[in-house]
């Protein structure tokens, strides 16, 4: 390790036992035992969070986040063990501790916020019991322990408490749940507080809210954060400093402006490539993607973890493991374990142009508008014990051959089910009528006649869900291909092959079952089989959301080449604004039910827009590096989204929207206006006035 | 530890193509995983022993038995265990080592038969009941409770007092007693699987409803029907000698043990415990045997 001057670079100077770090690990290495093998998960991981800061731990999965929070509080496997190291929280060494004194550690000084609020908390104890719990545990008596959970739930602006209070887990929502964890998780006032992966399962309009939240606590409360995410976004909003973990080792860290604006790891470069951002689009320009895939824990024992994967890796990289290389940047001290972190940011890029002529073919694609699938006043109410639930009200769509129509709406607002009636799955409400190539389409999938069930096929959000665990992958494509098409023998084997190749699945996989196979090659093996009959519309149900960023951005092109080769029409679903934008020709945006606003991608985004898309358009979090646009202010949403048992009259937006006119919109349904090139708003304000009102804001 | 092989050199060819992993699928499947474990654990391992040890009986229990089994000899009735009669001699002068011997094969065709049957059918109703759900659930669902509240024993017992006894009656009768227990737990794992989305991708490309049900998801529901068929079968070994005892099993003059309880029960009160006591250790071995194996295997699959 390199003997570089402490005074310089102050982060790492751990010699004088600073008592003003909220956190400080030296030198963590962790090993899982496996088989009768030591695993390291982590090695020589050195950072430390200073009382008050945010610092954000990112990687994709399997890279030993949570590993870290893990090893922090003491908590690992049984088969986990710390090899070399030190964690001192406030100063005090946690391996040191007794069983006393880490409970007491446990319960004062450190507290920890997991993925999944609603596992984390008690279904059978109510939010009063839990969260009074928390404070007895932290020292308060019974009787304090329930105001001051009262009081807690107000700081984490939980609106009606005393409600809340009474409520047990289920009858809260996602957002209203973790702020109930991050109440419990500051009852205790710790020094540090480990966030891992906190806003994951949120909705896009929910996650600014938790993040503001957490900004604003930190601010109260002078907590320092340890933030644990995939997302680069989230953390780069949310942290003054961010470490970046590959495969168990610290491959950079730094002051988050100076990382995300001069990454000095082509790690760090290839993450920061391969998001979609704002204003990109498969029309002109591809995702960079990181080939190859993350190496097995403790597999590479000599060379740089990250050489086989790397662009810039030569014999040396091979060879010698890099040292922690720190120099300066603007904004504090930066340390890359790069041999060539000069060079690292002018990696060479992995996005060749679009093949083929982009404006040829995009162009004699767009302009005969030939009409695929036609969805017309479709709804879909479910019947639920008496109470009637409108999942799906009076939608109708139009996508054209070759087009790609985005999907966008928080959960509950009748994508799936949407999406589901398309393919046939849910039969919707009498009145609604589906039309494939202007034949109309029966509404059971049971119903419809060969070409119709092999012209409409789903990618599903979880491949794990979605493949038979229990068949091998030539079977789940062989048999997708012997029912959709007449081949068989010889010819179908080849067809498979052929599949296989154009969704770049190597062959030796072939023979594999799906838990051997990784969450991206799992996700291909899914789009052969949607495939294999040559469709005409693809429905694609949240396809990446499960995948890592740089598996996501292979994923996105992927699936961007074949609607290029095939001329196949997807639905697009996603929370994900950025990949909606990135893929979509057309989005529609759906709320509880209802179809707001309908248009081509560059309008619905440019605006004007819906006042809810324009909602949820600013709540997604940006990396500085894209905000060459101004960026947009951040609007919050009041309260929550209406129950579609029992939906607003009116405009159903009109309990959370920021432009509300008054008593129109609690009265008239609004009517849908023509804003240009087939762009349709349902909203009572006229077009000129909202994009007036949009410009200003 | 393996050093990373340098030999997949990241050629920039294609620029979408993900690199596949350097490392192969992975060798061990959890599949043979699960035997290894399964080899390993020490209840697993003497029950099996127990259980082979008996198969052995049933299938050559007529070459090791040191005596003919059904030979009568009067004059040597009911002598205790000694060096020629190890288990001692019967009211009929049998020996009822070679007895107990020999006796294992009725019941070690018949209880594993009538668990197979229990099992097909247990299965198949499971499968469609837990598929279609809805009104077919809870017709057929309730139907089941019902069985299921009635005594298992009393229930065979008036069946087979019904139609008569006999090897075929005896294995049908306890199939069918079993299958409703089966089914509940073919029910209960098939309703997790059903709304899984590979369901719904089956559905999408215009397979049947029996395809879907025993191709797509049988597979994936073996491991609770394996466990539930081992402990099926202890309980069919326990019924089968229940019912025999009881007359209305397995029939004379077989060696069959619970058959040899009933005859020779009475004769405890003159102190020739000899003729129950290896019975009844004959029957509670293979049951203690099987349910050793269905823990151990319940163990490994519910990891």
């Amino acid at each position: 390790m390199s003997a570089s001057p402490a005074a310089a670079f102050p982060a790492f100077d751990v010699s004088k036992r600073d008592r003003s770090d909220a956190l400080t690990i030296v030198g963590l290495t962790v090993a899982y035992r496996v088989r009768g093998r030591d695993r390291d998960v982590l090695q020589d991981v050195s950072f430390r969070v200073r009382r008050g800061e945010a610092y954000g731990l990112v990687g994709e999965s399997g890279c030993g986040k949570s590993t870290v929070a893990m090893a922090v509080l003491r908590y690992l496997p049984r088969n986990g063990r710390v090899k070399a190291g030190r964690i001192a929280i406030a100063g005090d060494d946690v391996h040191e501790l007794d069983a006393t004194a880490l409970r007491e550690l446990r319960a004062n000084a450190i507290s920890m916020v997991y993925q999944d609020p609603s596992r984390a908390l008690n279904p059978s104890l109510t939010i009063a019991r839990q969260v009074a719990e928390a404070f007895e545990v932290a020292g308060a008596s019974y009787d304090e322990a329930l105001p001051r959970a009262l009081e807690m739930l107000r700081r984490v602006r939980i609106a009606a408490p005393e409600r809340v209070m009474e409520s047990y887990p289920h009858q809260l929502s996602g957002g209203m749940q973790q702020r109930v964890v991050i109440a419990m998780a500051l009852a205790s006032n710790p020094a540090l507080l480990i966030l891992d992966e906190p806003t994951t399962g949120l909705d896009a309009t929910v996650e600014a809210e938790v993040l503001e939240l957490v900004a604003q606590l930190r601010k109260e409360f002078g907590t320092a954060v340890l933030f644990i995410s995939h997302n680069l976004a989230v953390i780069g909003k949310m942290c003054e400093r961010v470490g970046v973990l590959y495969a168990g080792k610290l491959v950079e860290e730094g002051a988050t402006r100076d990382v995300f604006a001069r990454p000095r790891h082509p790690y760090t470069v290839g993450l920061l490539r391969c998001l979609p951002g704002i204003g990109r689009s498969k029309d002109t320009d591809r995702l960079d993607t990181i080939a190859g895939s993350l190496p097995l824990p403790g597999s590479i024992t000599h060379g740089c973890v990250y050489a086989e994967r790397c662009r810039l890796a030569d014999d040396r990289c091979r060879r010698d493991a890099p040292p922690p290389y720190r120099m300066s940047a603007r904004h504090g001290d930066q340390m890359a374990r790069c041999h060539y972190h000069e060079r690292a940011a002018e990696l060479p890029r992995t996005s060749a142009a679009v093949p083929g002529a982009v404006g040829e073919d995009g162009a004699t694609q767009t302009r005969e508008p030939a009409l695929v699938l036609r969805a017309e006043r479709v709804s879909k109410t479910f019947n639920a014990s008496g109470a009637s639930l409108r999942a799906v009200d009076d939608v109708s769509l139009e996508l054209a051959a070759g087009e790609t129509l985005g999907l966008v709406g928080e959960s509950g607002s009748g994508k799936t089910t949407l999406a589901k009636m398309l393919l046939g799955l849910i039969a919707p409400d009498q009145g609604s009528s589906l039309e494939l190539n202007g034949v109309p389409l029966p509404s059971r999938v049971t119903r419809r006649n060969d070409e119709q069930v092999k012209s409409l096929q789903i990618v599903f959000q979880n491949p794990d869900s979605a493949l038979n665990r229990a068949h091998s992958v030539k079977r789940l494509i062989g048999r997708a291909l012997s029912r959709l098409t007449a081949l068989h023998g010889l010819a179908r084997d080849q067809r498979l092959a052929a599949l296989a190749a154009a969704v770049r699945l190597p062959d030796r996989y072939l023979g594999a079952r799906t838990r051997q196979l990784s969450g991206g090659l799992k996700q291909r093996v899914a789009i052969a089989r949607a495939f294999a009959g040559d469709p005409r519309v693809v429905v694609c149900d949240e396809p990446t959301s499960a995948l890592d960023v740089s598996v996501q951005a292979a994923i996105l092109n992927l699936l961007a080449d074949l609607q290029r080769e095939h001329g196949v029409s997807y639905v697009f679903i996603s929370h994900d604004l950025r990949v909606v934008r990135y893929l979509s020709d057309r989005i529609a945006v759906l709320y509880v039910g209802r179809l707001l606003e309908i248009g081509p991608a560059a309008a619905v985004f440019d605006g004007p827009h819906h006042p809810y898309t324009e909602a949820l358009l600013s709540s997604v979090p940006t990396l500085d590096a894209d905000t060459a646009q101004p960026a947009m202010k951040r609007i919050r949403l009041e309260g929550e989204p209406p129950s579609p048992a029992a939906p607003p009259s009116g405009c159903v937006f009109h309990t959370r929207c920021p432009r509300k006119l008054g008593a129109i919109c609690e009265q008239q349904d609004p009517p849908y206006l023509d804003a240009g090139d087939g762009h349709r708003i349902r909203c009572h304000i006229p077009i000129d006035q909202l994009r007036a009102l949009q410009r200003g804001a | 530890m393996s050093t990373a092989t340098p030999d997949t050199s990241p050629a920039p060819a294609e620029p979408a193509v993900q690199a596949p992993p350097p490392t192969p699928p992975r060798a061990q499947e959890p599949r043979y995983e699960r035997l290894l474990i399964l080899l390993r654990s020490p209840s697993f391992v003497v029950g099996a022993l127990i259980l082979l040890g008996w198969v052995v009986c049933a299938i050559a229990g007529t070459w090791i038995a040191p005596h003919d089994a059904y030979a009568s000899d009067p004059l040597n009735s009911l002598l205790p265990p000694d060096h020629t009669h190890w288990f001692g001699t019967d009211q009929l002068g049998r020996d009822v080592c070679s007895r107990v011997i020999v006796g294992a094969r009725d019941i070690l065709t018949i209880a594993p038969l009538a668990t197979l049957v229990g099992t097909v059918t247990g299965t198949a109703l499971g499968l469609v009941v837990g598929y279609f759900g809805g009104w077919v659930d809870n017709v057929i669902g309730r139907a089941i409770d019902a069985v299921l509240a009635l005594p298992l024993v009393i229930v065979a017992l008036l069946a087979l007092a019904a139609v008569g006894a006999s090897d075929l009656t005896v294995i049908l009768v306890i199939g069918i007693t079993f299958m409703p227990i089966t089914a509940r737990t073919v029910r209960a794992a098939v309703f997790a699987e059903r709304h899984l989305d590979y369901v719904a991708a089956a559905q999408l490309r215009g397979e049947r409803a029996p395809y879907i049900m025993f191709a797509e998801i049988l597979p994936n529901v073996l491991p609770p029907i394996i466990v539930e068929a081992t402990v099926r079968l202890g309980y069919a070994i326990f019924s089968v000698a229940t019912l025999s005892f009881l007359g209305f099993g397995i029939q004379p003059p077989s060696a069959d043990w619970g058959l040899a309880l009933s005859e020779s029960y009475t004769l405890m009160a003159g102190g020739a415990w000899w003729t129950v006591v290896f019975d009844a250790a004959a029957i509670a071995s293979l049951v203690v045997g099987v349910n050793l194996i269905a823990d151990s295997v319940q163990g490994v699959i519910d990891r």
